[in-house]
């Protein structure tokens, strides 16, 4: 048990370390424009499809259960209220950043963890180039870049789609249903949503490369890389999320939002 | 010049280096032989910092890279190039990218001045009109000359060779000796390769060192290393399993 715990404190240390340079690093703007501009196109553009089927779905089936749920109480035109408030401050955010994980984190685990293994970081080095400006980075800055654009669409998408399945499908009144959707959604839980997805982001891409950089043992290295990357992305992302939602609506409370 | 001074690394438990003193000078060709997994690319990356040291110093010019961070290192390791043993290509880059990669990252050459300067250094890898192929579509021979002409391109003044011709037949074995001495020649830079390739060692070096034990065991010209009696350097220069089989 405490060996365990000195090994995560140690896991957790060197990303923190890694998160602090990378920092540093993007404050001195070494990284190339290129490479930005790709990772940008890697991370958002290529994520759109996966992004938008989750959150045209999860949309549709939050509007589904609900309006069961709320029919019995005579409530259905609260329906899409419910799905607004979700998906832009619970279920858009999250559940962008769980896909995201799983595809791009992924990648950038194994892209980096077999660099690493076949020397490819270490002729970096010696090629007077520091791997987190040149490797790090790019994918730090896309990611939190991408993030809140893939999340935009997956509200906008969810809320559409929940739309479609409570006014057409589940016969929702669709002027009282849009009242009270624009009635009980505020500018607050699009901003918690943006701002969690930007937390996020960074979260995939750091923990993304630090398993890639400090991947070892070959092929089986790589493949260990990879899984643990997107598993502890995802546990990471569930986890601060709760703390993030009370954080932020805290704030938000201060701030009369 | 290059120096090291009482040497030790371990990797957990495992002890690889237990006091190296090594001392290369500028422009000496200095060839280091040893066993396989007797430490020796692990001492190489030592001298441009890939490996920091449990004990002891490195010193490049009299400069301590021991205890410099990454960020110091990058400055250092401007004086050098280094040659992977598996060359270590960038495999997501064409050849001509990968060569170009030093020249790009130090951003004071125009694109005009990067073609030019990549295609001469695979003119004296002897690889003209690659430009455009991947690494994956070269042979073995191939991507080791594209790592030499990456680690040339920017005329670095300290060339590291790790096993150049591990891997290879001797022809192609004999090409990449002919390259590391003509490199050295035309550059004038120094030379510092790890080999287990007895006949590379002598036609490259005019420094050999045994790594044995940890320790650097002898040293001196590639004469006095394989005319030595000794029977330890005897064995390795011999290719024997038993110590008993040589004959002086």
């Amino acid at each position: 048990m405490c060996t365990w715990l000195g090994e995560w404190l140690i896991v957790l240390g060197r990303i923190g370390l890694l998160a602090r340079d990378t920092i540093a690093s993007c404050l001195t703007l070494k990284f190339s424009r290129r490479d930005l501009i790709y990772q940008v196109y890697f991370i958002g553009v290529k994520s759109q499809s996966v992004v938008l089927v989750t959150g045209a779905f999860t949309g549709m089936v939050l509007a589904a259960q609900t309006y069961f749920q709320f029919h019995k109480l005579k409530m259905d035109t609260g329906t899409l209220a419910v799905v607004s408030v979700s998906m832009c401050s619970e279920l858009g955010p999250v559940l962008t950043a769980l896909m995201v994980s799983g595809r791009v984190g992924a990648a950038i685990a194994a892209e980096l963890g077999t660099m690493r293994v076949t020397e490819q970081i270490d002729a970096l080095r010696t090629l007077a180039t520091h791997p987190i400006d040149y490797l790090v980075v790019p994918r730090f800055i896309a990611a939190n870049i991408a993030l809140p654009l893939l999340t935009i669409e997956s509200m906008s998408i969810g809320i559409i789609a929940g739309y479609f399945v409570g006014v057409g499908l589940l016969g929702i009144d669709p002027a009282y249903a849009w009242y009270n959707m624009l009635k009980y959604s505020h500018n607050s839980d699009v901003m918690i949503g943006l701002i969690k997805s930007v937390i996020y982001g960074g979260i995939i891409a750091l923990i993304g490369c630090y398993k890639g950089l400090s991947c070892v043992n070959g092929a089986e290295g790589v493949g260990r890389a990879t899984t643990e990357a997107v598993v502890y992305a995802s546990i990471t992302i569930l986890i601060t999320n709760f703390f993030l939602t009370l954080a932020l609506e805290q704030m938000c409370v201060i701030l009369g939002i | 010049m290059i120096e090291t001074r009482a040497l030790k690394k371990s990797f957990g438990p495992q002890s690889i280096l237990d006091g190296v003193d090594l001392q290369i000078e500028t422009g000496e060709s200095a060839v280091i032989i040893g066993r396989s997994g007797g430490g020796k690319s692990v001492l190489l990356k030592h001298l441009i910092g890939l490996l920091q040291p449990d004990s002891g110093e490195v010193l490049v010019d009299g400069e301590n890279i021991s205890r410099m961070n990454e960020r110091q290192l990058l400055h250092v390791r401007e004086k050098f190039g280094m040659v992977f043993q598996g060359a270590a290509l960038f495999d997501s880059m064409t050849v001509a990218e990968n060569v170009a990669f030093p020249l790009e990252r130090k951003r004071k050459f125009t694109a005009g001045e990067i073609c030019t300067r990549v295609a001469k250094a695979l003119e004296v890898v002897d690889l003209p009109g690659t430009e455009k192929k991947k690494p994956a579509e070269l042979s073995g021979g191939m991507r080791k000359r594209v790592g030499l002409a990456r680690a040339i391109v920017y005329e670095p003044q300290i060339i590291l060779y790790d096993e150049p011709t591990t891997g290879l037949d001797p022809i192609v074995s004999d090409s990449i000796d002919k390259l590391i001495i003509r490199v050295r020649d035309h550059f004038k830079v120094t030379t510092v390769v790890v080999t287990h390739d007895m006949r590379s060692a002598r036609r490259v070096g005019n420094h050999v060192m045994l790594l044995h034990e940890k320790k650097m065991y002898a040293h001196g010209t590639p004469d006095e290393i394989f005319n030595s009696q000794d029977a330890i350097v005897r064995q390795f220069i011999d290719g024997v399993a038993d110590p008993q089989e040589i004959l002086f």
